[in-house]
């Protein structure tokens, strides 16, 4: 037997969608890391409600890296119709547990088998109803591993606590279960594999959640008045968790609500229901992911153009069309920055992490409140519907920003001079007014066709191109307000790599690797918003070369940074790849490699010197922090 | 915002609101001469006007079409939003949220409500949300010039868009469908029916549909045509007189009543709409009444007009959410925000 390996491997999981094995593999999530050891999750689910085959990994890693790994050490195989696929997916000296009910030939002599008796453990418990051993029956794998690799049993317990809510007899039923296959393997197993885990305090103060509730929690401290959603996968449990937790979050003496959640009859209502609300000076939201979004895109316009705060939760899924509706993306990307028909620029806020998505939930409103526009926040399905790891959720430090609306004493003042769509400021932005205010100045006409500053119907040309180069300016003024890039940079970095969103662990992970097996130095970028603040153009101006990340074919997050910055496009590589599956930093390592030094340096540098207006490096850079590749609570930002 | 100008040769006559009809009036309208959509926005300030309705506490919408640039045409101190082609609906649902004290009234066309919009038509209705919902229908597609709508009749000729071979859709009969609370069916030609089925579609509780037929002179105003004036000159059937009584004003009440001869509805504001029979004792409370009644017209070629339906024990659809009693749209960061003693509760909620 090789040496020990601790708390540095991967498990998956393949059972029958439907089988109710996600109790069994949160459990083992949660143990793990109430152990300290940093864990990560990821359902690779089917669209379907029984049957197919499901998968469900686990990466367990000391150093903290939480992205997936394509390498599985551990497989638990309880699926008879994926157990050849599940067995050849071992990597050699690693560990194969099935249920030995199913009669299928193990072949393979490189890796450790272990067969488990789920049948016989679960029926030999007489508390558990028979219509009930299919699903306890979970627990036997759960045990057996708790057994096999050293899980501190009573971290399962608390897990258990948790997932039933304190519920006696589902957690004592399961728990027993868990228990009865851990003495069983104890008895009946003996250890030929080197896996194991072990206690860390790498965990301590985090917290475990994924990003749609975060993001309806972060919805709800941001004082949301209005949400409107149609169900779709993997966005309805951002609405669902708005349900779930509104009531507790806002309760007050009277009994009577300061918000309402409303299930529309499809995306196009749902979004025009968000723009009413918002219209009307409510806090307003609606959740979707791609087919429902594309719905969306007349309404988008309308709000872009008509200059009403909303906030749209993009939870991605991979498409066109259906495509594969449980399978993770960044593909929207494009499509979202210019969504409305003729010249649109919607603003878009990506958050890299949970907690990101827990802030975004209530700075997406202020943002919105403040440029008086459509906010459009782009999560995905691994980000949105998987188990991560997290800071705690912090209280906003600001207080909201309702943006410039005035009410009636402000409009005396004024004497009636205020137009809706009046620059006063110079920045784009005007004042606004909503109904409900009571003084005879105070109405307007909110309308989609032409209109002048005081919201007048107008064709005439010079009116309208006025309005367009204001609403560009307002643009442009965003950039001041939109959340700015994190660096995790690298001492003596030569390369730079930008990515947004849930890729982070996977490029965190590429950047240590590259480094580390590659002598590759390279600055990462995460970007935070669209449009894009004068950082990124900096961060681009110092490297030859900036690798791109997406997940996505056509590399969307590139073609943006070409349009923006096409001086620099030559330094650009695009490192694009998508396939349903979360990040891996196989795929980003391999993708830079096959990238990396395909244009002649001199090339870029020549390139950078006809760039207009190059600035010092130093100047340029944003804060630099001390080396660091590792994820896990440390992460510096750009200043906000 | 600019306030209107009073119009030459109007009476100064005030309100119970203290304002002056001229309070009530929009910008002049851009529509053809003649259109039955702009003796319908008339009648909506008139109504207003008679019923001393604030126009701040009014929010008009519209979706898209010669029908939907009406609320231009009336109350230029409330706030309006003209939206998307068939997507009123949602836009005002998400709206009256915002002050659930509004009032809204929308004015859509049988394209804007009927094909385009059908879907969002049926689902405000059955939300029952707190506006009154107009139809100015014509039978075509006016803004786009001249194509069959979806209650054009079958076998209607029209320039350049041939015969049309589809079946219409009856705009009351799929509000009854979809469990509307106050379905009413006038003609743009009968003025002071059109103004009194207003009052009483103002003074409900909860959505309520007024199909109004308004012929379009320009493209479908062919005398045979169900939407011309003389088709429904001719054929117009109602149902019943109606006199609208607000509760400020009960002597007229006293004046037009004949005993036997009434059957009065009660608003939600106490207000009455009394319902003054021609030659049936009619139930407007009464789906079944309702739906039989529209079935005999469409048999003998009638339009039937009048207060079709009416429920007034429904919740409106801001009343279903019990929201506080100060309009959303004033709550500021203590009512909105949690305290910061909350983040630790959902963090330990949190695993
Ligand atoms: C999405 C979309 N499709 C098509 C149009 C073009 N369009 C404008 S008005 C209209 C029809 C309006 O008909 P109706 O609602 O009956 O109003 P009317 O002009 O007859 O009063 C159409 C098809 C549009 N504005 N938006
Ligand atoms: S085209 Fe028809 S509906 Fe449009 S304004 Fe003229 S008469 Fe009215
Ligand atoms: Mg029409």
């Amino acid at each position: 037997m090789a040496s020990k390996v601790v708390n540095d491997f991967s498990i998956i999981v393949g059972t029958v969608n439907g089988s109710g094995s996600s109790t069994a593999n949160n459990t083992i999530l949660r143990a793990l890391f109430k152990m300290g050891i940093p864990v990560s999750g990821k359902n690779l689910f089917p669209s379907n409600i029984q049957g197919l085959p499901t998968w469900y990994t686990i990466r367990v890693s000391k150093d903290g890296f939480t992205a997936r790994r394509d390498e599985q050490e551990i497989v638990v195989a309880m699926n008879p119709a994926s157990f050849a696929r599940d067995l050849a997916s071992v990597v050699p000296g690693g560990a194969f547990f099935y249920a030995d009910d199913i009669k299928q030939p193990v072949t393979r002599t490189d890796i450790a088998v272990y067969p488990m008796p789920v049948k016989q453990i679960v029926k030999s418990d007489p508390n558990i109803p028979s219509d009930y051993r299919d699903l306890v029956g979970n627990m036997v794998y759960v045990g057996v591993l708790a057994q096999m690799l050293g899980i501190d049993i009573n971290t399962i317990q608390a897990a258990l606590n948790f997932h039933f809510k304190g519920k006696q007899k589902p957690i004592a039923m399961n728990f027993n279960t868990v228990k009865a296959a851990a003495e069983w393997a104890k008895a009946n197993l003996e250890k030929k594999d080197p896996f194991y885990v072990e206690p860390m305090n790498k965990t301590e103060g985090m917290i475990m959640a994924d990003g749609n509730t975060a993001a309806a929690i972060g919805s709800i401290f941001g004082g949301i008045q209005f949400a409107a959603w149609y169900p779709i996968t993997p966005a309805s449990s951002l609405a669902e968790s708005l349900n779930e937790y509104l009531p507790e979050l806002r309760k007050r003496e009277d009994g009577k609500h300061t918000y309402a959640v409303v299930q529309a009859e499809d995306e196009l209502a749902a979004i025009g229901m968000a723009i009413g609300a918002g219209w009307s000076g409510l806090r307003s939201m609606t959740s979707t992911s791609g087919p429902g979004l594309s719905l969306m895109t007349e309404f988008a316009g309308l709000a872009y153009y008509t200059e009403i705060p909303i906030v749209v939760w993009d939870v991605q899924r991979i498409g066109p069309s259906t495509g594969l509706p449980t399978r993770t993306s960044q593909g929207d990307l494009t499509f979202v920055n210019f969504m409305g028909h003729g010249d649109t620029q919607q603003i878009i806020l990506l958050p890299g992490n949970v907690n990101e998505c827990f802030e975004f939930g209530w700075r997406a409103f202020d943002v919105a409140e403040h440029m008086q526009t459509p906010v459009f926040v782009l999560s995905d399905l691994d980000m949105g519907m998987n188990q991560w790891m997290s800071k705690p959720f912090e209280y906003p430090k600001t207080p909201m920003d309702r943006g410039k609306i005035i009410w009636e004493k402000d409009l005396e003042e004024l004497k009636g001079n205020w137009g809706r769509y009046l620059d006063k400021d110079g920045d784009g932005i005007p004042y606004r007014t909503v109904p409900g205010n009571k003084s005879p100045l105070s109405a307007y006409f909110t309308r989609g066709t032409g209109h002048d500053e005081y919201a007048k119907y107008s064709e005439e040309a010079p009116v309208w191109h006025r309005n367009m180069e204001r609403l560009k300016k307002k643009y442009e003024t965003a950039k001041q307000y939109v959340p700015k890039p994190v660096l995790h940079s690298l001492k003596g970095a030569t390369v730079g790599i930008i990515g947004f969103g849930s890729t982070e662990a996977a490029i965190l992970e590429a950047q240590h690797q590259l480094a580390a097996e590659h002598n590759i130095k390279a600055d990462f970028l995460r970007v935070r918003a669209v449009p894009f603040t004068k950082e990124v153009e900096a961060f681009i101006k110092q490297y030859d070369e900036v690798f791109i990340v997406e997940m996505d074919r056509d590399g969307q997050l590139n073609q943006l940074l070409t349009i923006e910055y096409p001086e620099y496009a030559m330094r650009l590589k695009s490192v694009a790849f998508g396939d349903g599956m979360p990040a891996s930093a196989k795929w980003v390592r391999e993708g830079i490699l096959a990238k990396h030094g395909t244009v002649k340096p001199s090339a870029a540098k020549k390139a950078a010197k006809t760039a207009a207006a190059a600035k010092p490096r130093k100047e340029a850079k944003p804060k630099k922090v001390a080396a660091k590749t590792k994820p896990a609570g440390k992460t510096s930002k750009g200043k906000k | 915002m600019a306030t209107t100008l009073p119009m030459a040769g109007t009476t100064a006559q005030i309100n119970l609101a203290g304002l002056a009809k001229n309070d009530y009036r929009g910008a002049p309208t851009t529509l053809c001469q003649g259109c039955g959509h702009n003796s319908i926005a008339n009648q909506i300030i008139s109504a207003l006007f008679e019923m001393n309705v604030v126009p701040e506490n009014v929010v008009k919408f519209s979706g898209i079409g010669c029908s939907s640039k009406s609320p231009t045409y009336f109350l230029n101190r409330s706030f309006g939003f003209n939206g998307l082609h068939g997507r009123m609906p949602s836009v005002a649902t998400g709206a009256l949220f915002g002050d659930q004290f509004l009032k809204g009234i929308g004015v859509s066309g049988d394209g804007d409500s009927a094909s385009i919009g059908m879907g969002q038509f049926k689902h405000i209705v059955r939300r029952n949300v707190n506006m009154v919902y107009i139809i100015e229908n014509n039978g075509v597609y006016g803004l786009t010039k001249g194509q069959f709508s979806a209650t054009a009749e079958v076998g209607l000729q029209l320039k350049k868009q041939g015969t049309n071979q589809y079946m219409p859709v009856d705009i009351c009969m799929e509000a009854l469908a979809s469990n509307a609370t106050f379905v009413a069916r006038s003609f743009a030609g009968n003025p002071k029916q059109v103004k009194e089925l207003l009052k009483a579609a103002l003074s409900h509780n909860g959505l309520a549909v007024l199909d109004i037929v308004s012929p379009c002179v320009t493209f479908n105003n062919q005398t045979s045509a169900y939407h011309s004036y003389t088709w429904g000159k001719d054929h117009e059937e109602p149902l019943h007189d109606i006199t609208y009584v607000a509760p400020r004003n009960e002597i007229i009440l006293e004046e037009e009543m004949k005993a036997g001869e009434v059957r009065e509805v009660t608003m939600h504001d106490g207000s009455v709409v009394i319902l003054k029979n021609l030659d049936k004792d009619y139930d407007p409370t009464s789906r079944f009444e309702a739906l039989r009644v529209m079935e005999e017209a469409e048999r003998n070629n009638w339009l039937v007009t009048g207060l079709l339906y009416v429920d007034t024990d429904k919740p409106s659809l801001t009343e279903m959410y019990d929201l506080v009693d100060t309009p959303l749209n004033r709550l500021g960061d203590a009512d909105l925000r949690p305290t910061p003693d909350m983040i630790d509760k959902v963090n330990a909620l949190m695993f």
